[in-house]
């Protein structure tokens, strides 16, 4: 083994004498390289709290802490992380899961301190040397920890729906619900803005674990009426959902809707039962059947009350049933998010007028508590000249009689004046009527805001636009052109901004930019007002109201001043369906509250 | 006294202890023939914290017991209460040295479950990253195995040329030693631009200290002196003892996972098993030294084939939700010491019900140390535990 060669060859390499010893880099003087993941940076006004970064780090670095500096409102819960290099690993995962991006780790990989409690600390908030390293780690571009797309929901395309009111949304599948449930974060950001707080981490989740029973479960807790939410809530959770920072939201409203539409109505008394509720002999009333009286009348319920509902149509819902169009929210879904309140042993009287079939004394007397959610049913008017005639209509009334299968004017040529969701709703409506009738539609919809600024969800706009109704935003009505007590036209003028410096409503126009839209009929659609006529004066003169006139409640308890009196629905928040369900349920509490004082 | 009483082994080294009818060596203490000596838990000898109980008699070994316990880590158990993705920064301090095999494996075991693809060039880069760790891994390997017997400036040179693959892992990665590069679907990042003409730099430079550290010790009178004969694997042990890996290809054995089971893309890369017969430390070493240089060539071939364009990673569920539906599977590699498993079993539930890692280390530095322990001289431990490339950490996954 040993050979001459052996003992010389080790003294060949004497070359390396003449180098300087080298084994490791200085790290004092040594950059880290591009995508090092070094220490943490936070973009602090990017982040929202979401606390998915805490949620993922396997060693429990990241807590999520309050910072004076931000208040939390929707859509960022005023948190931010603080991590601890007393556990953190630097895997960055944090940074990979991060919705909005804003978290990142520099390059920067060396830092004294003598001060332990340093080493624990908000990125972005607490001046660090790093802040403004320029390089680190950012998440890759083409790598995602979670998909960002969102699973498109099998529809109605226009020729197939611009002539029928059938329901245009046809729901999720199994497969494609289970896809879409999975892409939640389950950060809550959408619980804290949802009105009623309903709890959608837990209900998503309940969908990935194939348990659609649990899932109803957790939605009755804050809203008794999923099938109807599931299709028409104005989904403010999905609007803060952290996952459209930087791609498509959670459709949290088609995953409440999948849910519901699992369960059979058959099997909610099963599905819901729960322990029997101890009755009490207290009675309340409640004046309207929409989603605050509904919402309130189920929660109250549940406290073992006494309930009766006045509903001065002939079926419950309130707008959800006469406001909006079947084939958004098709009537026999109210029927059954209505018939599983009602058969919780609330008992409901139609086609009374509470004021007129029976006095507002009466209820205060019969009753221990009153709770009034009549809404906005009555339309307002822009009270431009012409629209004395008879072919101007409110779209609330018109959606009413469509409702209720009464005939209705549908004239060749309409004009919708108003760029919001009920506009929208009549328009479509009435565009199918036109369709059915004459073969084509011919119906434009005009509205003070410009394009991109309508109060209209922009679903509604693009549908409307399918089906073949004219959108054509920015103008301020003038005058309804009459000649030989027919209907000519509407005149407009270019309506420059809707509000003033202050943000007051205040439009101002451009009167040297004329348009005319020909039409037979004209259509009415800039909002609407409640009428409370039927609380007697001597009551309307005690209640608390503001500035507006309007009724001032407990924002809690939603307790007039009058403490028998609750009011809530449209008339207090909104208008839409979800603050309706979400006061109510809070007004069940509040009547709880003061009838066990 | 005469040489006779200093050494009582009276040549036959295999006659001490004797062994009683029971099994075990009749090792008396009171006869003051042996004395207990503690090589480790920190030793310079021993690639992190493990223990070997020696039982001396003279200068030799009559017992070796090892001890391990001293990481308290049980990976294994942990990885149990987290939900996969969250296991990844666990897993690839396993095998502190080599953390790649072990992001390989795991990753590719939810892979199987799951059903998750990986786009052509997220394997790629994967095999550059598990050829990389290979690289640096018998860097290190030889940095130990020369500062064991008093090679340290040999060990510094390797350790030197070890820091210019980490300076490119951590170009690649964004980290130097946990790299928690490879997840479900590929790796993390693209290459950066350049890395190619960068790593070639390196693979000079590492060549050119490979030719003097050969010189220096492999060609080297006292190392072979000390390491020819020394430490003797049987071959008939391979199979008794689970030995793998360059262990058991210096004992004559064709067995590379890379070939036998290829897997990642070696299929389509051009290398041969490199073997040998004598099956001493000096044979071992010879054989990792030859690898290492292969593994050289084997990087060259994979960034030649690397492809330009594509995706790195393919788009998964989300990471944070991910069930596997109950199942299991076996996946392996091939590490510096030889095969390299994970056994995942899956529940239906967010979190492993069962991780078993299965590291060379286990067989080689527990069982097979223990037996080639006895009668081997006191100055020879350090070298003999090297030389069967043992990491602690990854006895007590
Ligand atoms: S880098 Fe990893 S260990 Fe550190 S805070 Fe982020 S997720 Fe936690
Ligand atoms: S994941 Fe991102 S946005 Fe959410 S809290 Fe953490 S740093 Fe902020």
């Amino acid at each position: 083994m040993g050979t001459l060669k052996d003992i010389l060859s080790p003294f060949s390499v004497w070359k390396q004498v003449l180098k300087e010893p080298v084994t490791i880099k200085d790290p004092l003087n040594r950059a880290g390289s591009d995508r090092y993941r070094g220490f943490h940076q936070n973009e602090i006004d990017r982040c929202i709290g979401c606390g998915t970064c805490e949620a993922i780090c396997e060693n429990e670095a990241i807590d999520m802490v309050g910072v004076a500096s931000i208040a939390s409102k929707d859509g960022d819960s005023g948190l931010r992380p603080m991590v601890d290099y007393g556990r953190c690993c630097w895997c960055a995962l944090c940074v990979d899961v991060c919705t909005t991006g804003s978290l990142k780790l520099s390059n920067v990989y060396t830092w004294v301190d003598t001060d332990p409690d340093n080493f624990r600390f908000i990125p972005g908030i607490d001046k660090k040397p790093w802040d403004n390293a320029e390089k680190g780690y950012v998440k890759p571009d083409n790598y995602e920890l979670y998909p960002l797309e969102r699973v498109s929901m099998d529809h109605l395309h226009p020729e197939e729906r611009d002539h029928s009111f059938i329901e245009i949304m046809k729901g999720y599948s199994d497969e494609e619900a289970l896809i879409e449930a999975d892409r939640c974060v389950s950060c809550g950001i959408c619980t804290a803005t949802c009105p009623a707080h309903m709890g959608i981490p837990e209900y998503i989740k309940a969908i990935r674990n194939k348990d659609v029973e649990e899932g109803l479960r957790i939605m009755y807790e804050t809203n008794p009426l999923p099938e109807i939410c599931g299709r028409i809530c104005t989904h403010k959770c999905e609007t803060v959902c952290s996952l459209g920072h930087r791609g498509d939201p959670i459709s949290i409203r088609w995953l409440k809707r999948y849910i519901a539409d699992q369960v059979p109505e058959s099997a909610y008394a099963d599905v819901l039962r729960q322990d029997s509720v101890e009755q009490n002999d207290k009675k309340i009333a409640i004046i309207g059947a929409g989603p605050a009286g509904l919402s309130a009348a189920y929660y109250l319920r549940q406290l073992g009350y006494q309930v009766k509902i006045y509903e001065k149509l002939q079926a419950a819902g309130g707008m959800m049933r006469y406001g909006i169009p079947e084939y958004r929210l098709p009537y026999d879904q109210i029927d059954k998010d209505v018939n599983y309140i009602l058969s919780q042993g609330v008992d409901i009287q139609y086609n009374v007028e509470v004021g007129k079939d029976i006095s507002f004394s009466d209820l205060h007397k019969q009753y221990n508590a009153v709770y009034v959610a009549t809404g906005l049913h009555q339309g307002r008017s822009t009270r431009i000249p012409g629209t004395d005639h008879k072919s101007v209509y409110q779209a609330i009334e018109l959606l009413r009689k469509i409702t209720n299968n009464e005939e209705i004017e549908v004239a060749e040529k309409i004009v919708v004046i108003g760029g919001g969701n009920v506009a929208m709703d009549i328009t479509r409506s009435l565009a199918r009527m036109q369709k059915e009738k004459y073969g084509k539609v011919q119906i434009i919809a005009t509205s003070l805001e410009a394009e991109g600024k309508m109060p209209a969800d922009l679903e509604e706009i693009v549908e409307a636009r399918e089906e073949n109704a004219t959108i054509n935003p920015g103008w301020g009505p003038r005058e309804i052109l009459i000649e030989n007590d027919k209907i000519k036209g509407l005149k407009v003028v270019k309506c420059l901004d809707v509000f003033d410096a202050e943000g007051r409503f205040n439009p101002s126009f451009d009167e040297s930019e004329e348009a005319f839209f020909e039409a037979d009929m004209v259509v009415e659609s800039i909002g609407q007002g409640a009428d409370l006529g039927f609380i007697a004066p001597e009551f309307m003169e005690q209640l608390e109201k503001d500035h507006r006139g309007r009724i001032m409640v407990d924002p809690l308890t939603y307790q007039s001043t009058l403490p028998w009196l609750f009011v809530g629905g449209d008339i207090i928040e909104g208008p839409d369906v979800i603050h309706g369900v979400a006061n109510g349920h809070k007004a069940a509490k509040g009547i709880d509250l003061f009838l066990n004082k | 006294m005469s040489k006779k009483e200093f050494f009582p082994m009276d040549g036959d080294r295999t006659k001490y202890p004797e062994i009683k009818s029971d099994g075990t060596a009749d090792i008396d203490l009171s006869s003051h023939k042996y004395i207990k000596l503690w090589h480790g838990p920190n030793h310079p000898g021993i690639t992190g914290n493990m223990a070997v109980e020696l039982t001396l008699c003279g200068d030799e070994v009559v017992e070796g017991i090892t001890h391990v316990g001293y990481l308290h880590r049980g990976f294994e158990k942990l990885m149990e209460r987290r939900k996969y993705i969250q296991n990844f920064p666990l897993v690839c301090r396993i095998a502190v040295p080599e953390p790649d095999y072990n992001e390989y494996n795991y990753a590719t075991c939810i892979e199987n479950l799951t059903g998750i693809d990986v786009p052509e060039k997220g394997m790629w880069l994967r095999t550059l990253t598990l050829e990389m760790a290979r690289l640096q891994g018998f860097l290190m390997w030889i940095g130990g195995m020369a500062g064991a017997i008093g090679f340290g400036t040999v060990g510094q040179w390797a350790n030197y040329c070890r820091d210019l693959v980490l300076d490119r892992f951590e170009e690649l990665t964004g980290g130097r030693i946990y790299h928690i590069y490879i997840l479900p679907g590929g790796v993390r990042n693209d290459i950066p631009e350049g890395f190619k003409d960068r790593m070639e730099k390196n693979l000079r430079e590492i060549e050119g200290f490979m030719k003097d550290i050969r010189r220096a010790f492999f060609d080297n009178y006292v190392f072979k002196k000390r390491s020819v004969g020394v430490g003797y694997i049987d071959p008939a042990w391979v199979f008794d003892y689970g030995i793998v890996g360059p262990n058991a290809r210096a004992a004559g054995f064709k067995h590379d996972i890379r070939k036998n089971y290829p897997y990642a893309k070696y299929a389509e890369l051009d290398f041969e098993i490199t073997t040998a017969k004598d099956s001493d430390i000096y044979t071992r070493a010879f054989l990792r030294f030859e690898e290492l240089l292969k593994d050289i060539d084997l990087i060259r071939q994979i960034l030649d084939k690397m492809p330009e364009k594509g995706d790195h990673i393919s788009k998964v569920s989300n990471m944070m939700n991910l069930k596997i539906p109950a199942g299991e599977t076996y996946v392996r590699s091939e590490c510096t010491r030889g095969e390299y498993g994970y056994y995942l079993v899956a529940d239906g539930s967010e979190y492993p019900r069962r991780v078993n890692v299965r590291g060379p280390s286990y067989t080689h530095g527990v069982a097979l140390l223990e037996k080639m322990l006895v009668n081997v001289n006191i100055a020879d431990v350090a070298q003999l535990m090297v030389s069967l490339h043992t990491y602690p950490p990854e006895i007590e996954r």
